[in-house]
């Protein structure tokens, strides 16, 4: 293995499908290569349908890989040691509904031996933690979206895993349920574990993610850090505001931007790059013009997203 | 343990079950139905008495047996419930055991009330309650886990509503297994190979059946008791051995 820490590792995973009547053979993921390291935060990224799901059912043991290797904790996928050592939490999980709070995490830490004060314990601070202490004693049929999804994280963390792997953590959140589980997840980043969580949410994985990997169409497109991907080929437009400019300046400044939009007596300026801010700040002391304000204008990975679509796979622009 | 626990939990599911009480209450029903039929009976009521309750507990076992059994697979894998649980360090056929387990245990517990119910029937009609009586109760229960296990093994790779037609359809030939051996004998010698295959790999179920026993006072020594048992039980280890293998192999989609 490359790193040392490595935490989890997979080497040309790929998926097949048999689908319709006559069995069509439909590939879901293309050689997957990923590479996630001890204490961070990765978030595997793509649209719906790019294979994020499939390839979370592999490492877990649910599907078998039509080709390629993967590794967690330097073993190979399926093994029950690294099991034991892992917690999942389910794109929009379904549990048994007819068990309360407590049956519930009482069931899956018999499923890991654990028994009596030691787990009457651990139950007591996973409620805490995900803040479902209010709902040991409410059948889990009673429970909302968001209450099922901080139930199921508390499923997860049972075991005290070194690896937490969430599927669509935040999807079909509310944003205070969305910022409940980033918090979670930062606060499980803090205690030492390892976070792999898939999402087609960009903005929560920017907030939130050491590296990331985007998947289109059951093939990589890029990886590695959120901070590198964004600068990677982004010129950094800056946005300007400015009071009271002249016709002539206008005409000057039109030249220099991409954009111009006027409102009233103020003018918003969208500059290609930070090089053009020396001379618009010169036209507008010459113009005796008051600065509103100056914005750099930083990538986003939604950005870097939408240019991978169009630049690598030009085919698969509908597919966004 | 982890066996037990998932039985635990497959029983507490079935308890929440609204079916399983819908098939109790008329298993009952029937059981005490046969004071009213003995009313308007000539002759030996007892015989009535105790087929119609020996059926009653038959066929109602079994009921439950498929429509309870066919979903303990095929709803977990359809609710996506499974994805927690395989990716628990559990080996996929502690599962399927911990369900099947969960699930006799279900079966148990029905068979007990309902033989409570013909118990006090019988006492309350001053029929005679031999030991036969509890050697058929206890192959009727023994035909209920060969049963599932059928249904267990087709819930593994079909959907509900087929494993529950599949499953009927060996509870029927398997009571008709017999006659399938008498009629190998009037055929040609490649048609009773084939026929005596089929009768050999389907459970003979009428091993199971001591009814005609316990009417006609027919003696069921011990050494006839535990080859039948063997039998089943062998018959039920076998199957499920056979659901692991394919469960082992399943892709959970």
């Amino acid at each position: 293995m490359e790193h040392s820490d490595s935490i989890l590792k997979t080497a040309g995973l790929r998926k097949t499908f048999k689908v319709g009547f006559w069995g069509r053979s439909v590939t879901a993921l293309e050689g997957l290569d990923l590479d996630v390291r001890q204490g961070e935060v990765f978030g595997f990224l793509g649209p719906n349908g790019a294979g994020k799901t499939t390839t979370i059912k592999m490492l877990m043991g649910l599907i078998y890989p039509t080709s390629g290797q993967a590794w967690l904790f330097g073993r190979p996928i399926g093994d029950q040691e690294s099991k034991a050592r892992l917690g999942f939490l389910p794109e929009s999980p379904y549990f048994y509904d007819y068990l309360t709070g407590l049956e519930f995490l009482q069931f899956y830490g018999h499923l890991f031996g654990l028994r009596g004060v030691a787990l009457g314990k651990r139950i007591d601070e996973l409620l805490e933690l995900v803040g479902m202490s209010h709902a040991r004693h409410l059948q889990l049929r009673k429970f909302s979206k968001g209450m099922l999804q901080r139930v199921g994280i508390a499923q997860a963390l049972i075991n005290d895993p070194e690896l937490v792997v969430l599927d669509e953590p935040m999807s079909g959140l509310d944003p205070v349920g969305r910022k409940e589980i980033r918090d979670l997840i930062l606060r499980l980043k803090e205690s030492g574990k390892t976070i792999f969580f898939s999402s087609h949410i960009l903005h929560d994985a920017e907030l939130l993610c050491d590296r990331v990997a985007i998947i289109l169409k059951g093939r990589q497109v890029a990886c590695g850090r959120v901070s590198e991907l964004i600068d990677e080929g982004v010129a950094h437009s800056v946005e300007v505001v400015i009071d009271g400019l002249g016709p002539e300046e206008l005409a000057r400044l039109r030249q220099m931007a991409d954009r111009v939009i006027v409102q009233g007596s103020q003018v918003l300026v969208v500059l290609p790059s930070r090089q053009q801010v020396g001379s618009v700040l010169e036209l507008i002391r010459g113009a005796r013009a008051t600065l509103v304000s100056l914005t750099p204008q930083k990538g986003s990975l939604e950005d870097l997203f939408i240019r991978e679509v169009k630049n690598k796979q030009p085919e698969l622009r509908e597919a966004v | 343990m982890r066996i037990l626990s998932i039985a635990v939990n497959t029983f507490r599911e079935n308890l929440r079950e609204k079916l399983l009480y819908n098939l109790l209450f008329f298993a009952l029903l029937m059981i005490g139905s046969s004071i009213l039929l003995s009313r308007i009976t000539l002759g030996d009521y007892h015989r009535l008495i105790l087929d119609l309750g020996l059926a009653s507990i038959n066929l109602f076992g079994v009921l439950i047996a498929i429509f309870v059994g066919i979903g303990l697979v095929s709803k977990e894998v359809d609710r996506k419930t499974i994805y927690t649980i395989v990716s628990k360090p559990i080996p996929r056929y502690e599962f399927l055991l911990g369900k099947y387990c969960g699930l006799v245990i279900t079966l148990f517990a029905n068979t007990i009330v309902m033989v409570v119910g013909l118990l006090i029937v019988l006492q309350v009609m001053d029929v005679p309650i031999t030991s036969l009586v509890f050697k058929s109760l206890a192959l009727i229960f023994l035909e209920l886990m060969v049963i599932t296990a059928v249904a267990v093994l087709f819930s593994t790779f079909t959907s509900a509503t087929l494993s529950a037609i599949f499953t009927l359809a060996v509870y029927m030939i398997g009571h008709l297994s017999g006659d399938l051996k008498e009629f190998s004998k009037k055929l040609d010698e490649v048609s009773q190979m084939v026929v005596n295959a089929i009768y050999y790999t389907l459970p003979n179920l009428e091993r199971f059946n001591l009814k005609g026993h316990v009417i006609h006072h027919l003696d069921f020594g011990m050494a006839d008791m535990a080859l039948t048992l063997a039998y089943g039980l062998t018959y039920a280890a076998f199957l499920l051995l056979l659901a692991s293998i394919v469960f082992q192999r399943r892709d959970f989609q």
